[in-house]
């Protein structure tokens, strides 16, 4: 186990930049995400993590080294890919007990190893079978086994979990975090899946077009959002934004509508701001409330547990989540009123600038 | 496919392959025809030949074979060209693969150079270049001698072997080879271990695809070869036929013995050379 210390580390393809300094402190045992849309960097920064990628400036120590330099294999790290990557002409056994076989591990340790990490994998039956054999799932956990048999200071995981089918995908996330309780090795996991990011995360690192937008705990970024791209991107369905001009006593929509907000808002009455409200926090509202919304219902979408609405605004269209079912139909008038406290005003970089 | 035959609307689909089956057995026809007269043949005398060209043999008269073996070159030659065609191949698959895996994995700005540098070899006949080529062998010292050939016939499989290694290894995913990598394999480590294990397909084709014009070649070694002692079997074949009389009988023998080498090579690879055409074709 070990901690890990990203500095200032850049990286870049001829004259395009990927990775544009970035700065990640991880804690021993910390379970770590990358999450970001496609194209942000974070499966070249883990892979420049693993050795695989040249880094281009910066600095990225596992422990006490610096290993800019060093390998992958002497890294001693163990690394999960999207695929699995499992050798097709080797068993399971054989997949998991690689590594060893090529550091010399004599053939009893090896055996007991790979026996050992099976068993906690429930992949004892399977040692014998060759990948192709295996269903998805399973061609997963002896990926981990692999992973795992090296006993490692740390575990990289290239979205591992992309390639299963939702239900597969929600019970090897479980299984993936308990895992993690139990061998407590630093973990750094790469993903695209939000959902993924708050379930698991000790920490999230969002990543944008090669830099860090924000580093937190998962309520952390859900509650306090650094700018606005972090509060689009984390919950689903995604936070609405509204476009406003701010002046006294509230921010004017551009329907005419005034929606309060905090007293001390570090801007100039007249510049614009966005309000940035979760679904959750819409609420329905008789017409003509103070500090509310009016709206045309579009789509209504029940799961069951909840109701998403879709509305039309003026200045946009707009999601609420209700908890309660509701009878209202496409085509019909409804006011939504933004539940006190939990809105996020933005600057025009984007900024979080006041809570409202 | 037996869905469709017994629906009504697929009668166009029946006939057609009704047609297609008998055309491929007519074509199985022709192509095995010459085989079978061949090692028909081999157990007759000449004359029995002429006589009755299209009758069962006696299989336990063996004497054609016997004096092929016993009273001719005919060893000599079959283990020439078991040695110019092995080290041959194996000269081509290990230069090919290592070539192709260099060209596919590696990134450089070299590599289409290098590869474009081997197609061109396949675009060039070599029998043109046979003059250049008998005064290179001669001034190397090569000449009248079994490595005359086998380094002629490395240099005109490398490039077909280089593109199909280099086709089929380009198609391996990436992260194999990372994966390789973090468990700690060196580089020609994941060559030997990870890769070449899932190249046997293509070997398998490199291999047949050479060994057979190679093992069946008579222009280079009726040029480079005087010795009888490093003649090869299509070349030795031919001592056989007399300027006035030839023994028919005896030429089939030998001409069976030469044909089964490469017939049975050709058998126990034709499931990865089947594997390697269609590789791809299938997910």
């Amino acid at each position: 186990m070990a901690q890990v210390s990203i500095r200032d580390v850049r990286k870049s393809f001829g004259s395009v930049s990927i990775i544009k300094g970035v700065d990640i402190d991880i804690q021993d045992g910390e379970f770590v995400i990358l999450v970001g849309p496609s194209g942000c960097g974070k499966s070249t920064l883990l892979r420049m993590i693993a050795g695989l990628e040249d880094i281009t400036g910066g600095e990225i120590r596992i422990g006490p080294r610096v290993v800019n330099d060093v390998p992958p294999k002497d890294r001693d790290i163990a690394m999960v890919f999207q695929s699995y990557a499992l050798y097709p002409h080797m068993t399971v056994a054989e997949n998991m007990g690689f590594s060893l076989k090529l550091k010399g591990v004599p053939q009893a340790e090896q055996k007991k190893r790979v026996g050992d990490a099976a068993a906690s994998l429930g992949l004892t039956p399977l040692l014998d079978r060759y990948p192709r054999q295996l269903s998805g799932g399973q061609r997963q956990r002896v990926a981990m086994g692999r992973a795992i048999v090296r006993d490692p200071q740390v575990f990289l995981f290239d979205e591992p979990l992309s390639n299963l089918d939702a239900k597969l995908r929600v019970q090897m996330r479980a299984e993936i975090k308990e895992l993690h309780q139990r061998l407590k090795t630093t973990t750094i996991y790469v993903t695209h899946d939000q959902i993924e990011a708050m379930t698991m995360a000790d920490k999230i690192v969002v990543m944008h077009d090669g830099t860090v937008e924000q580093i937190g705990a998962p309520l952390e970024l859900y509650d306090r959002p650094a700018n606005r791209f972090v509060a689009g991107f984390i919950g689903s369905p995604a936070m609405n934004f509204i476009d406003g001009r701010l002046e006294q006593g509230g921010l004017i929509l551009p329907g005419g509508a005034v929606l309060p907000v905090e007293a001390q808002v570090p801007a100039a009455p007249g510049s614009k701001l966005t309000y940035g409200i979760r679904p959750e926090h819409l609420h329905i509202a008789p017409a003509g409330t103070p500090g509310s919304i009016p709206a045309t219902v579009a789509v209504v979408e029940p799961t069951g547990a909840d109701t998403t609405l879709i509305v039309k605004a003026e200045g946009g269209s707009l999601t609420a989540v209700l908890r309660e079912r509701c009878a209202l139909r496409p085509g019909e008038a409804v006011t939504l009123k933004p539940a006190a406290h939990q809105a996020h005003l933005f600057d025009g970089q984007g900024r979080r600038v006041a809570a409202a | 496919m037996t869905a469709l035959a017994n629906s009504p609307s697929s009668r166009q689909p029946i006939t057609f392959a009704f047609l297609a089956q008998v055309i491929l057995i007519a074509n199985s026809f022709i192509m095995l025809y010459p085989v079978v007269v061949m090692v028909l043949s081999a157990f007759k005398t000449t004359g029995e030949i002429f006589e009755h060209p299209f009758a069962l043999p006696d299989f336990t008269q063996v004497g054609n074979f016997a004096k092929v073996l016993g009273e001719t070159s005919m060893p000599t030659y079959f283990v020439n060209s078991i040695i110019v065609t092995g080290i041959s191949i194996i000269l081509i698959l290990v230069l090919g693969t290592m070539a192709g895996y260099a060209v596919a994995r590696y990134e450089s700005r070299t590599n289409t150079f290098i590869l474009l540098f081997f197609l061109a070899g396949l675009m060039l006949p070599l029998k043109l270049a046979v003059i250049p080529l008998f005064i290179l062998l001669r001034d190397l010292n090569l000449l009248d001698s079994r490595w005359s050939l086998i380094v002629t016939y490395t240099a005109i499989g490398l490039p077909s072997a280089v593109f199909i290694m280099a086709g089929f290894l380009r198609s391996l995913p990436a992260e194999l080879e990372d994966a390789a990598r973090i468990d700690g394999a060196s580089e020609p480590r994941i060559m030997w271990s990870v890769m070449l294990p899932l190249a046997r397909p293509p070997m398998a084709i490199a291999a047949i695809q050479n060994a057979v014009p190679i093992w069946n070649d008579f222009f280079f070694p009726l040029v480079f070869i005087q010795t009888d002692a490093y003649k090869t079997l299509p070349q030795g074949l031919t001592t056989f036929m007399g300027e006035y009389t030839t023994d028919w009988g005896m030429l089939f023998a030998g001409l069976t013995i030469a044909a089964a080498p490469i017939t049975l090579l050709y058998i126990a690879l034709s499931r990865q050379f089947i594997q390697g055409m269609t590789a791809g074709a299938v997910k």
